[in-house]
């Protein structure tokens, strides 16, 4: 549903080899949220989205993200990390499906283990850490595809 | 020391982190997130890493001076050491974990030990490395640090 209005971004998304780069909007209207209680991947994903003009928040935990959503924020995309204090990322995934909220949720994490699991809580999307520009890339591609 | 010379010295010293195994993929993927709004970007990353991980470390210290081990505790700081350490793409340093990681599965107290002081090794020579570096491309001046230009 989301289209490009303009060519502008091509240039840009086949630098980082999108393909179909036609079907996604102008990078900088896309919002994400990072949820990760490393402050190294904080810092790297934060990166890796303000570098292809994405706007993003971190938060350090599952309930973090819970609660950035009770203040009325939405965001395209969010990265849960599945490991974390307070509340972990498959928790958080379920509770923000029960709360209604249909963003792509891609998990990132190293815990192959649990990944079913997670996925059965209501991702979209699943990437083993640590994210690279192109695997974040191949996340967006979905955002559109399903959209 | 001339600049030109000083950068190719540079590069070649930046070739050698990876053909000797210090480091991997990962950290050309930082790289490439720094650009001129962000020059400094690896090096604020590996600082970072340096920093969080000095206490991970001391907890680790800590926890295998207990007796008995705590295997699952000792592998949870572990997983987070290992987690971080990946993200930088500190490759021996890495493998280190994994091997720690084996050990406290298999509940090998001597194991774990051994190979703890091994990864201290590893980390201290990384981190010698790296800060002499990223001192030796500050006097280079701005300069590309990876081999591969982004535009």
């Amino acid at each position: 549903m989301l289209k490009s209005q303009t060519g502008m971004e091509d240039g840009f998304l086949s630098s980082v080899g999108a393909e179909d780069s036609k079907m996604l909007e102008p990078p900088t209207k896309i919002t994400a949220l990072v949820v990760d209680d490393d402050t190294i991947n904080q810092m790297i994903h934060h990166r890796l989205l303000d570098n292809l003009g994405i706007r993003n928040q971190v938060v350090r935990n599952g309930k973090e993200a819970i609660d950035v959503h009770c203040s009325g924020k939405n965001f395209d995309l969010i990265l849960m990390d599945m490991e974390m204090p307070v509340m972990n990322g498959i928790e958080a995934t379920r509770k923000l499906r029960a709360m209604g909220i249909q963003s792509m949720i891609a998990g990132v994490s190293t815990n192959t283990r649990e990944r079913e699991n997670f996925m059965e809580a209501g991702l979209d999307d699943y990437q083993e850490k640590p994210l690279t520009t192109s695997k974040l890339v191949s996340i967006l591609h979905k955002v559109h595809k399903d959209g | 020391m001339e600049r030109n010379q000083m950068r190719r010295q540079l590069a070649l010293i930046r070739q050698s982190f990876f053909d000797q195994g210090f480091l991997d993929e990962q950290f050309i993927q930082l790289e490439e997130l720094q650009d001129d709004a962000n020059p400094n970007f690896v090096e604020e990353v590996v600082t970072l890493y340096y920093r969080d991980s000095s206490r991970l470390i001391l907890n680790i210290d800590q926890a295998l001076e207990r007796n008995p081990l705590d295997f699952n505790k000792l592998d949870n700081y572990m997983h987070q050491f290992k987690g971080s350490s990946t993200s930088i793409g500190a490759k021996k340093v890495k493998a280190e974990c994994t091997q720690f990681r084996e050990y406290c599965k298999a509940g090998n107290s001597e194991g774990c030990m051994r190979t703890f002081q091994q990864l201290k090794k590893e980390y201290a020579i990384l981190k010698r490395k790296l800060e002499a570096y990223f001192q030796q491309a500050r006097q280079a001046g701005p300069l590309e640090t990876a081999c591969r230009s982004r535009n």
